[in-house]
């Protein structure tokens, strides 16, 4: 009896010393937490930018960073237009935490184009092929739609083209020309 | 719109710290709100849903992450284990294959990147699609706390319509699977073929088998598991005892009834199978 | 010489039109750099809000803003702040809709006031300190028991009820609904307005939007602040879809955005996100349909009779013409001794229905396709046999008594839908195979054939431009400035995806023998451009292009004689030095026979007709009832591909939505309001519910379009609900009158003994 009862003091006092600590402990992660500068790797470039922790990813991209490619269409992650790369997977920048990537490789649209992105020549492949397919109408699933494409396997058959970009919604198409532009772009990655 | 200016977040980058700061939390009676994909919260929070004041970000805790094999029927998912490391894991294609149909029809693959199995679970959805998959395969949620860790059967997580028994101070660090043996079967009704919330899901392993869309919280139909594990095979005695064991709703995406007919009709379509020697997928 | 190889010849001498030129707006597309509403930000910008009615129907008792809240940096609007000479009219048809409601209002999510606020996060907080009280009325919330008419119309040829008295006579009749649909373009809409038009402080308006109709949008602010034209300017920014969902709506929001800048004397944006857009903008009308068809024993469709109604919602809008257009097509493309067609839009208490592409024709053309399949069912006839037994052919006459003089390839459509169709299913075709099995991921890996299988056809046309003696009112201008090197549009035709810039330069390019890299188009900016009517009916390419092809050659004609791009700079720079500004603009021309009348809906009801018809392959899973389209085929003419990957990317994508609305999308409506107004909820094809779809372009030339071109737009949208109905009929021995066939719906029809 008595030494379960000192073991149970000592557990006690131990809890308490351990939650003091905590208590501490948890300020200091606090404080770090609220200055809200974001470093990561933003095309290829080193980048930083100040942003509260839990703003959207595709708010910072588009109101801190100036990179209005990436579009918002629906906030609940069903159509595809806000879609990044973050560490190469694509993901819904709508539903990301900016804090999130501190530290990690975004990829946007506007990091495809070599250069001057207004110059046709310096285009990305698949820019070109979404150019000579039509498979942009209106363009508002476009930057989305692109970076889903890039995230695809490098050997994707037409049916995992299409389950690959079943997270990007798009009403003008059909997706008919979208699938003959990737397919083309994938093509000529393989060789 | 969300007001993100006044939200604080904690960004431990160990288990430990993030444990430390749940424990603090609970103490001082301050809600902090673990954050890990963010498919499920962000949906909540655009949608104007009042946000947290706090909320502790798991993301960087990476040994929550991965999925591990062990032994021979065994898997351990990581806290953070995604919908697409299911999909990519040898071990889960060999030994869970339901769950990689499962995770390929839970949104497109940019929500499979982001969403967690432990998230799937933790948020309570009554149309989650992984949560039936390892409810069937008996499934155990370990939950951490600082100075704990026990294992739940998941079907004993949840007490009620997004109700789970997850502590304040606690986080799923691990999800393990000792998957029965027995042929396995995945069936998610959605609304269109991809990114869709389903009407029904049906996931079996063996005779176990568990549904979603169908109740307030995924249950395991175990009525007519116990029929079909003392023999019986008739499939009008299953379809009825199914019938007791889901209480299906209208809502805006159905209609009970509509549900209530297709669980009879997944039934009718599997219980067949489950004398095959073959394992059916 | 031979038909084709007149065509041939034809064809090698267009160096332009006809070819896969790279798009005059295609790059900044592909790069990101296009910039539609939301990516632009103004100095001092505000942002706007709407509060707006959480009942159907009711008197406003009062609007009440929080006192205990602090206000300060709002701006506030409601309709105090519309003062003479402005109106509070949203300015269509009838003058009946205001833009904030004054004393009641008729419809769920009715604006009601307008705030604005620098802090978006502080103006969602000023808007849920708003309260408005009601005394509730009762509601009309459904159109088929509902009975104020907005409008009726009354189509006659002939006297049906002695066709119908006629001994041996086989009457078939039926009834067939359709749903609201969403046009849910991926970017909602927007608007940004500021102070000031050619000067930030002339008292004048500037907005920039997403939009279809820039001076529609002119219209509806002159007439809300009273302002004259020349002080309101309009600009069309980049626009991310419209489908006629920006037809007309675009008006309500930059009035609202007027409203608040120039009460605050600063810039506005008011961009709506999804929820918002959802439960608060035009849908398709919903549509119920009878018909009763007296034919004789062979076949032969004696007499038609159709009653068809519309639900308009509360207010009137653009309802009357949306019921001419499905009045007009609602027999089909066929041809009847006598018809009949008795067409209503009805009052309710639901948010005002408008704009989506198809106007009217996607509805009435379900109707009197899936009713074919019907006739043929009931008289044990083969449905092609039947359909090619009454197809319209040169010659014969419509409803409205127009008689089909030219370019009507009802027949060939159907011939090449049906050969292209058996070419992509036939089995030793593997590749399409692999294709048409793209099954993603529903599991049918164990109970593999368990579905049920079925084809189904569906005919349609689909009449250009505006409707009658439409285009004489609308007046369209469009032309061209000379520039040192080339051409500059002067046009208000908006780009919405369709390449409408691109199509407008290869047609001036064309006609002035110049390179196609040397026609300047922009984005309109009605400071700029004259009013070329709105982007519209189908007649961007017909209409507005002819207009711009008259205006090309007159412009060569001023130029005089040139033979390359060289000598055309030589007579260019000439003509400039001479006059200093060249600027030809030329005005719609009714062609000379049309003939139309208002009061009796007689006469030329189009110039042109483009033709469709449609095959769809369907399988249905009987587990979970699940309908889905597997192979689809589309052949349409439409006169002339002016650029044949435009033309078919106008053909898939009208395809998918008439797919989308046969089989997936469903407004849910409560007490008169969207229930299920999200995406996760209103939900449209993915990549993984889209079955291959093959496109056959017919060229039959319309000589009153530029280079034979009819339109294209709409067309592809009235066929598919019928033809993927008919396939289900098929595939079930079920019929299904309602659409969409949804599982739902599909498993009652299954069960139900008396349905065939």
């Amino acid at each position: 009896m008595k030494k379960a009862k000192t073991k149970t003091n000592a557990k006690a006092q131990a809890s308490a010393k351990a939650q003091a600590n905590t208590k501490a402990h948890a300020k200091k992660k606090t404080k770090a937490a609220r200055s809200p500068k974001i470093t990561l790797r933003l095309n290829g470039k080193k980048a930083a930018v100040a942003a509260p922790p839990m703003k959207r990813l595709l708010d910072t991209l588009r109101e801190d960073l100036g990179l209005t490619g990436t579009k918002e269409g629906c906030g609940e992650g069903e159509c595809g237009a806000c879609t990044v790369l973050v560490d190469g997977a694509a993901v819904n920048s709508c539903l990301v935490a900016s804090c999130q990537v501190a530290g990690c490789d975004v990829q946007t649209v506007e990091g495809m184009a070599r250069g001057n992105a207004k110059v046709a020549a310096r285009l990305h492949r698949l820019q070109r092929a979404f150019l000579e397919h039509g498979a942009a109408q209106c363009g508002i699933c476009t930057p989305g739609m692109l970076m889903a494409a890039l995230a695809l396997p490098k050997r994707a058959t037409l049916d995992e083209i299409r389950a690959g970009l079943a997270g990007n919604l798009c009403r003008c198409t059909g997706y008919m020309k979208i699938y003959d532009a990737v397919a083309q772009f994938l093509d000529g990655e393989r060789r | 719109m969300i007001a993100a200016a006044g939200i604080d977040v904690l960004q431990p980058r160990h288990l430990k710290d993030a444990l430390i700061m749940l424990r603090v939390a609970a103490d001082e009676g301050r809600p902090l709100v673990p954050l890990a994909g963010g498919t499920d919260l962000f949906v909540t929070l655009n949608a104007g849903q009042k946000p947290a004041a706090r909320y502790l970000d798991l993301w960087r805790l990476d040994k929550l992450r991965g999925v591990e094999a062990l032994g021979r029927r065994r898997l351990a998912f990581g806290g953070l284990a995604t919908f697409t490391d299911s999909i990519e894991s040898k071990a889960v294609h060999k030994r869970l294959p339901i769950l990689v149909d499962a995770a390929r029809q839970v949104g497109g693959v940019q929500i499979q990147n982001r969403g967690t199995l432990a998230g799937n679970i933790e948020n309570g959805s009554p149309a989650a699609d992984g949560v039936p998959v390892l409810m069937a395969a008996d499934a155990r949620v370990v939950l951490r706390s600082l100075d704990d860790e026990r294992a739940v059967p998941l079907a004993e997580y949840y007490t009620g319509y997004r109700k789970t028994v997850r502590r304040p101070d606690e986080l799923i660090v691990r999800i393990e699977v000792d998957v029965p043996e027995g042929g396995q079967r995945f069936e998610k009704v959605g609304t269109r073929a991809a990114q869709a919330i389903s009407k029904v899901v049906m996931a079996a392993v063996g005779h176990r088998v568990a549904f979603g869309s169908v109740a307030p919280i995924i249950v395991r139909a175990h009525k007519l598991e116990a029929y079909l594990a003392a023999g019986g095979r008739d499939i009008g005695e299953a379809q009825r005892l199914v019938a007791e064991d889901v209480t299906p709703i209208d809502d805006v995406r159905s209609t009970a009834e509509y549900r209530r007919r297709v669980v009879a009709n997944l039934v009718a379509a599997w219980v067949p199978s489950l004398d095959k020697r073959t394992a059916t997928r | 010489m031979s038909k084709k190889k007149r065509r041939e010849d034809g064809a090698a001498r267009l160096r332009t039109v006809g070819h896969n030129v790279a798009r005059a707006e295609g790059v900044e597309k592909v790069t990101g750099t296009a910039r539609y509403i939301d990516d632009l930000v103004f100095d001092d910008m505000l942002y706007g809000a709407t509060v707006r009615s959480t009942i159907p129907a009711g008197r406003i008792v009062a609007v009440e803003r929080d006192p205990a809240f602090d206000w300060s940096g709002f701006t506030w609007v409601d309709h105090h702040d519309i003062a003479a000479p402005g109106r509070n009219v949203v300015a269509m048809i009838a003058e009946d809709q205001p833009f904030l409601a004054v004393d009641r209002v008729r419809h769920q999510a009715e604006p009601i006031a307008l705030l604005a606020h620098a802090d978006r996060a502080r103006l969602a907080e000023g808007l849920a300190h708003v309260r408005v009280r009601y005394e509730a009325e009762p509601a009309t919330l459904d159109f088929e028991t509902a009975s104020i008419v907005l409008k009726e119309i009354g189509i006659r040829r002939g006297d049906v009820d002695a066709v119908f008295a006629r001994p041996g006579v086989r009457v078939i009749e039926g009834t067939y609904r359709t749903g609201a649909q969403e046009q849910l373009y991926i970017e909602c809409n927007g608007v940004i307005a500021q102070p000031g038009a050619a000067e930030p402080d002339d008292g004048g308006i500037t907005v920039h939007g997403s939009m279809q109709c820039p001076y529609y949008v002119v219209r509806a602010l002159c007439t809300v602040t009273g302002l004259p034209r020349e002080k309101v300017r309009v600009v069309q920014t980049t626009t991310g879809g419209g489908f006629g969902g920006k037809e007309e709506y675009p008006s309500v929001l930059a009035g609202h955005a007027v409203l608040l800048a120039r009460k605050s004397g600063r810039a506005v944006k008011m961009v709506y996100e999804r929820h918002e857009d959802l439960v608060a903008t035009t849908k398709r009308h919903p549509s119920i349909v009878h018909h009763r068809t007296a034919l004789a024993a062979d076949g032969s469709i004696l007499a038609i009779d159709v009653d068809l109604r519309l639900d308009g919602g509360a207010y009137v809008t653009l309802s009357p013409v949306v019921l001419s257009r499905a009045a007009i097509h609602a027999t089909g493309p066929y041809r009847a001794e006598a018809v009949r067609i008795r067409g209503r839009v009805m009052m309710t208490n639901t948010p005002p229905n408008g704009a989506f592409r198809g106007f009217g024709a996607p509805q009435s053309q379900f109707a009197a396709e899936a009713h074919m399949d019907r006739i043929a069912g009931e008289l044990g006839l083969d449905p092609i046999a039947l359909r090619k037994q009454n197809l319209f052919r040169t010659g014969d006459i419509t409803a409205t008594g127009q008689t089909l003089k030219d370019s009507v390839a009802a027949h060939e459509v159907l011939e090449r839908a049906l050969e292209r169709h058996a070419r992509m299913v036939r089995p030793h075709n593997k590749k399409k195979r692999a294709h048409n099995n793209g099954d993603g991921h529903d599991g049918d890996g164990h109970d593999g054939d368990r579905r049920l299988r079925g084809t189904g056809v569906a005919m349609f046309f689909h009449g250009s431009g505006f409707t009658g003696g439409g285009e004489v009112k609308l007046a369209s201008r469009a032309g061209l400035a000379l520039t040192a090197d080339g051409v500059r549009l002067l046009v208000s035709s908006t780009e919405i995806g369709q390449g409408t810039r691109t199509m407008h330069a290869q047609i001036v390019a064309e006609t002035l023998g110049i390179p196609y890299d040397r026609v300047e188009t922009a984005d309109p900016d009605t400071a700029r451009v004259p009013d070329s009517g709105p982007t519209v009916a189908s007649r961007t390419c017909m209409v507005v292009g002819r207009i711009l092809q008259r205006a090309a050659e007159k412009l060569r004609a001023e130029l005089g004689d040139y033979d390359d791009e060289k000598s055309f700079r030589k007579r260019a720079r000439w003509l400039l030095a001479e006059r200093g500004t060249v600027e030809v603009i030329e005005e719609y021309q009714k062609p000379g026979d049309i003939v139309w009348s208002d009061e009796t809906y007689e006469g030329d009801a189009y110039g042109a007709y483009a033709w469709g018809c449609n095959v769809a392959d369907v399988e249905i899973d009987p587990v979970t009832y699940q309908a889905r389209c597997t192979q689809f085929t589309a052949a349409i003419d439409i006169g002339k591909a002016i650029h044949p990957i435009l033309a078919e990317g106008q053909i898939e994508g009208g395809t998918l939505q008439g797919i989308g609305w046969a089989l997936y999308e469903d407004v849910v409506m409560r007490e008169g309001k969207m229930q299920n107004a999200s995406l996760t909820n209103y939900i449209i094809p993915t990549t993984l519910d889209t079955p291959p779809i093959n496109v056959e372009i017919v060229e039959n030339p319309f000589a009153g379009g530029p280079f034979g071109a009819k339109g294209v737009g709409e067309c592809p949208i009235d066929g598919p609900a019928a033809a993927i109905v008919n396939a289900i009929r098929a595939a079930t021995g079920k019929r299904l009158d309602a659409i969409p066939a949804t599982p739902e719906r599909i498993m009652k029809a299954l069960a139900d003994e008396t349905s065939r």
